[in-house]
């Protein structure tokens, strides 16, 4: 394992027009850790996000990937089909809702495959072995293999996405809201996979999410937006026990308590 | 008697021009979908506009032309295309292949085997093989200028996963010199080998589309599939009815209200010439 970190953003900025998206950010974030970014609706969360994984072009500011061989690389300024293999080899992107991460009119097998067929995969009984290795890690059962995701309840749709995403075995997940819009039971069981999954694969991650009990579990370090900028970062207890921010202290004092 | 009203082969001679130019960037990258300015055209678009068009703007009044529909040189298309060429060109026609130096064809190749100095024009519905996987134009261009061809596999595996054996039967996808994923318009897959190192020039014209993509003579044309799942070229089990041929593709047809049915073979030109050298 290289010494240096994984993924460093430096200066990253993008402006809508006359408005701040996101302004000056930048961190590290290195091997096996898990960042969360929490702030309201509109804090710039999701174009930050959207701008690290190549979703949006950037204003200003750089991303570094560290490439095995060539240690960190700039993705904004990289060649797109260099850039196109990295989203499908080393990064991996959970979208909030699953339909907008999934082949809806695929097959469950399908969507698992798409991305070992995507890096050269060319052997249907070994993809299908792993399609369904897959889906069992995820808790989906293997007989639902050749199912459309339209058949699957929203959880399931979540896990198939992650199984997706995960097949390749990638370095980098990025994650938008990934619990949002289940129920909470659901929720949870979504988490702990999550976190096993996050654990075992020793993978880095970055997840922008609203809620902050997902922070809580998932994440090691916290990033906490306002208005595009970053006010707060530390260690995610140290930062939820003892907020300094202003924003930040209304943030947690604002979590509901049952 | 070539109707004098009308420019040789109906084009204007920009017009030929034009897709002359495009037929030649066509051929310069084989397998590349090269768009033109599609004409309106006396037929309603598919009913074979591109391949007219690029038909027009090959044909010299020295070339004899062939037109086959599915194979048949007497169905409805042929018949009207051929009619069109003799009144606009006034070229000659036959529909005996071997003697063809123009053969316009929807969805087949001959099964006699094509020659050096010959031009097969295929008429093209939808150019694009991602279209179906990926309705964005936008993106299909760049899957394509990126090579990013994952999603051609994804449709196979689906096939597969459903019906025990890649279903697809027509229309199957080709990878020209391991580059450009390229629809061969619907011709079975049973033809698929015969794109291959084929000594004509192919060329496929989508009017509608508006596009023109090419196959040189003595290119590479390889089936997409899997190592397990390995391309079968697929017809109709038994032997033609008429001339006996079991090696040539067959037509179902159904000839009364008892089910009794009969296999024919879908080249018509072919399966005549055989019965013609049978006693």
């Amino acid at each position: 394992m290289s010494a240096g970190p994984l993924f460093r953003v430096e200066g990253l900025s993008k402006r809508y027009g006359a408005r701040i998206g996101c302004a000056d950010v930048s961190f590290d974030l290195w091997p096996g850790e898990v960042m969360g970014i929490v702030g309201e609706s509109g804090s710039g969360k999701t174009t930050l996000l959207n701008c690290m994984a190549g979703h949006l072009a950037p204003d200003a500011g750089r991303v570094l990937f560290d490439m095995k061989d060539r240690g960190m690389v700039d993705t904004v300024t990289m060649p797109e089909p260099e850039r196109r293999r990295l989203v499908r080899t080393d990064w991996a992107f959970v979208h909030q809702h699953a339909r907008d991460g999934l082949r809806m009119g695929v097959s469950a097998g399908g969507n698992v495959g798409e991305r070992l067929m995507a890096v050269g995969a060319r052997h249907y009984g070994d993809i299908r072995a792993a399609a369904v290795d897959w889906l069992g890690r995820v808790e989906i059962a293997a007989d639902r293999v050749d199912d459309r995701p339209r058949a699957f309840s929203g959880g399931m749709q979540q896990r198939l996405q992650i199984a997706r995403n995960l097949v390749t075995g990638p370095r980098l997940v990025f994650m938008d809201e990934p619990t949002g819009g289940l129920d909470v039971s659901v929720q949870a069981r979504l988490l702990d996979l999550l976190r096993g999954l996050v654990r075992e694969m020793g993978l880095s991650a970055i997840v922008v999410t609203h809620d902050l009990a997902v922070v809580r579990l998932l994440a090691d370090r916290l990033m906490v937006m306002k208005d595009g900028r970053v006010v707060e970062t530390g260690l995610t207890d140290q930062v939820l026990d003892d907020p300094q921010h202003g924003y930040t202290q209304l943030l947690v004092s604002s979590v509901l308590q049952v | 008697m070539n109707d004098q009203h009308y420019n040789f082969a109906y084009l204007d001679e920009q017009t030929k021009r034009m897709i002359r130019r495009a037929i030649l960037k066509g051929l310069a990258i084989p397998g590349y979908q090269v768009p033109f300015a599609s004409r309106e055209m006396p037929m309603p678009y598919g009913w074979g506009t591109g391949g007219v068009q690029v038909t027009a703007a090959c044909l010299t009044p020295d070339d004899r032309l062939k037109v086959i529909d599915q194979g048949a040189d007497d169905t409805t298309n042929a018949v009207s295309i051929r009619k069109f060429f003799q009144r606009t060109a006034g070229v000659a026609v036959t529909t005996a292949t071997p003697e063809a130096s123009v053969i316009q064809t929807r969805h087949r190749i001959p099964e006699v085997a094509l020659t050096e100095g010959q031009i097969l024009v295929y008429q093209v519905p939808i150019p694009e093989p991602l279209r179906f996987l990926e309705p964005r134009e936008t993106e299909t261009r760049r899957m394509h200028a990126l090579e990013d061809y994952g999603l051609m596999h994804v449709k196979l595996y689906e096939d597969i996963a459903r019906h025990g054996a890649i279903a697809t039967s027509y229309a199957y996808p080709v990878k020209v010199e391991g580059r450009y994923v390229m629809d061969p318009s619907p011709i079975p897959k049973f033809d698929n080998p015969k794109l291959a190192g084929c000594a004509a020039i192919q060329l496929f014209g989508a009017g509608r589309e508006q596009r023109i993509y090419a196959l040189p003579p003595y290119t590479k044309a390889v089936s997409l599939d899997f190592d397990d799942f390995p391309f079968e070229p697929t017809k109709a089990a038994g032997a033609c009815a008429i001339c006996g041929s079991d090696t040539s593709y067959l037509d179902e047809v159904i000839v009364d209200d008892a089910g009794g049915r009969m296999f024919v073979c879908s080249d018509t030109d072919y399966c005549a010439s055989r019965a013609e050298g049978q006693p």
